[in-house]
């Protein structure tokens, strides 16, 4: 018979003990493992779905608010820009890619984002079906949306007014109709229902300036003071221009004209800018932000100063859980040495067996370091069902899960300082065995 | 046999026998082996693989069965598991139905029987049996060391029965010391 078969039984025997201190290391293994995974996925999700873009230019307003709607889609928009201004920022020399985007609608629930073809690049997007948008009213689904609400090609739709599922004006002449599902790519990508641009805007001018949300119409109301944006933008608007054979009737520049005109009092909710340097960095932010009616805000930075504001709560729980892990650490040295002195008969029984010291102190250890796997795994996987359900809210409220993942490193480290504390624990309370008289142990009985 | 009345030492000398007290001057010798000359390490092998104890109290591993304490017997110091020998033994002691029960099950008399079991179970060369009888009636006092003396002659071991009780004398008729 193994040492460790018996120290398994022993530490069985006596279910209430063993309770007991499994609980209290159970309870700080998960909660320490829950709190990693929770931070370690959040930020790993923020950082992968500001990656592609350096800066956001939107309307003046909390530059948190303008990264966590227009980059993450988590938040109400801080209003509109002119898309004159945001093509005049598409020339800038430092700029390398700038994709205009707009939103305001939903479809139970989900974000209908009028933008480019481009923005799916940046995600790296591809179909899984289907054709991307080709015109207004087309429209590709990210992975997640299809898989909820059992979207397939050729599917229509209409938009609900505003971002809330419930409560929306629904646009009923304007039905979108479903071209391409994209394949999963982890980002807020599967969570958007993408379009083009004009999809946006002919969905709310035909629904009339009333639809329009107040941001909308505060931007509209300004749009005056801002009215002197015309032909030099116009110059180098569209490149396609460049090309226009000179045979091009007159007709042909009227109706250029007219369109750009239709275009100067076009709004977009943001500009999503990749810069060509990191020098764009520091200069154009600070320019746009004192110069111009619109605000820059760099992801980065303000996803950093969010996970450091979260980081301190972060640590704080930490802290409470490392401390419950301490006091466990100690439960298990009152419960490994109530253990011993109640057992010291069967440890002296055990020496006349032939057992040494040295064997009796291993079938203590054993039996509390079995202790520590036990709770520790017990934690963890409590600490993974604490990250399902985190995963299943996150998902219902803003669309984002989280992933199960096997376990990390830092978790391997966990569990060799569980595994330290408990041995370090059940020598403390072993050193009696080192002191075992076995003929007046087993004579008192 | 050793008999003598309570409080004079009796079980003092099987602990100096057994090595479970080492003595203040003098050697003690068990066959050719001088257990004062012994490490603490070897001293626990030798007792563990040569001598078998029967206490005067009941002394298992709680945790364990019937079956389980044998076994543990058997694997410590020389790591065997004869299954034929526990069953065998299991039979002849009235214990193969009480097996897979937990020693904290047992009834006294089955308690006494393990005791000697475990005593038995890995065919040591001595047999020590402190006070076997100083609970029992006398039905069960006869029955008792009959079944030492049996199962010590099947094992080819020697017996060393500690006694105050007058009524083992009777079976050890040659071999008595007061």
């Amino acid at each position: 018979m193994k040492l460790s078969y018996l120290a398994f039984k022993n530490m069985v025997s006596k279910p209430l003990n063993l309770a007991l201190s499994l609980m209290l290391l159970w309870l700080s293994i998960s909660l320490v493992t829950f709190v990693f995974q929770l931070s370690e996925q959040l930020s790993g999700q923020l950082d992968k779905n500001i990656a592609p873009f350096d800066m956001v230019v939107g309307a003046k307003g909390s530059p948190l608010q303008l990264v966590l709607s227009s980059v993450l889609h988590i938040d109400v928009p801080t209003g509109n820009i002119p898309l004159s201004e945001a093509k005049k920022l598409q020339k800038h020399p430092f700029v390398k890619i700038a994709i205009p985007v707009s939103y305001g609608d939903n479809h139970k629930g989900f974000r209908i984002l009028g933008t480019e073809l481009g923005y799916l690049e940046q995600y790296n997007a591809e179909l899984a079906s289907g054709t991307l948008f080709q015109k207004s009213f087309e429209v590709v689904v990210g992975s997640s949306v299809a898989e909820r609400l059992g979207m397939k090609l050729g599917d229509t739709f209409v938009g609900a007014h505003g971002l809330a599922e419930a409560g929306g004006e629904l646009h009923e002449d304007r039905p979108y109709t479903v071209t391409g599902i994209l394949q999963p790519t982890g980002t807020v990508i599967d969570q958007l229902l993408i379009s083009n641009l004009e999809s946006v805007w002919e969905a709310h001018e035909h629904g009339e300036e009333g639809t329009n949300d107040d941001a909308q119409k505060n931007s509209e109301h300004e749009h005056d003071d801002q009215g002197d944006h015309d032909h030099d933008d116009h110059d180098h608007d569209d490149e396609s221009h460049e090309g226009h054979q000179h045979e091009e009737t007159e007709h042909d520049h009227d109706a250029h004209d007219e369109e750009h005109d239709h275009n100067e009092d076009k709004e977009i909710t943001s500009l999503l800018v990749k810069f060509k340097s990191p020098l764009g960095m520091v200069q154009l932010p600070r320019f746009i932000n004192e110069n111009t009616e619109m605000q820059a805000a760099l992801p980065g930075y303000e996803v950093q100063r969010l996970t450091k504001l979260l980081g301190s709560g972060v640590q704080t729980i930490n802290g409470i859980a490392f401390a419950i892990l301490l006091v466990s650490a100690l439960s298990i040295f009152i419960s490994l040495l109530k253990t011993i002195r109640e057992r010291r008969q069967e440890l002296a029984l055990l020496r006349t067996y032939g057992l040494s010291t040295r064997q009796l102190l291993g079938l203590a250890l054993r039996e509390g370091l079995f202790l520590a796997l036990i709770g520790f795994v017990l934690g963890w996987i409590l600490g993974r069902l604490g990250v399902l359900g985190v995963s299943q809210y996150l998902k219902k409220v803003y669309g984002y899960g989280l992933e199960l993942r096997g376990p990390d490193i830092f978790e391997f480290y966990l569990l060799g300082l569980t595994l330290i504390l408990t041995f370090i624990a059940a020598l403390l309370a072993s050193s009696s065995i080192f002191k075992l008289n076995v003929a007046k142990t087993l004579s008192d009985a | 046999m050793i008999i003598g009345p309570s409080g004079v030492g009796k079980t003092t000398l099987l602990h100096l026998l057994s090595g479970l007290l080492p003595p203040s001057q003098g050697a003690i010798h068990v066959g050719e082996t001088a257990l004062t000359a012994l490490t603490r390490k070897e001293l626990d092998m030798f007792r563990g693989a040569h001598m078998g104890i029967v206490f005067q109290q009941y002394h298992f591993i709680k945790s364990l069965t019937v079956s389980e304490n044998m076994k543990l017997r058997q694997s410590y110091p020389q790591n065997a598991d004869d299954k034929q020998r526990r069953n065998l033994l299991s039979e002849r002691l009235g214990l193969a139905d009480c097996s897979s029960k937990k020693v904290t099950e047992l009834s006294q008399g089955q308690k006494q029987r393990l005791s000697i079991a475990l005593g038995l179970i890995h065919k040591p060369q001595i047999v020590f049996a402190d006070e076997p009888t100083s609970n029992l009636d006398d039905e069960n006092c006869d029955r008792v060391v009959q079944l030492l003396k049996d199962e010590a002659e099947i094992c080819k071991s020697s017996l060393v029965i500690i006694t105050h009780d007058q009524r083992v004398k009777s079976h050890f008729q040659n071999q008595v010391v007061l």
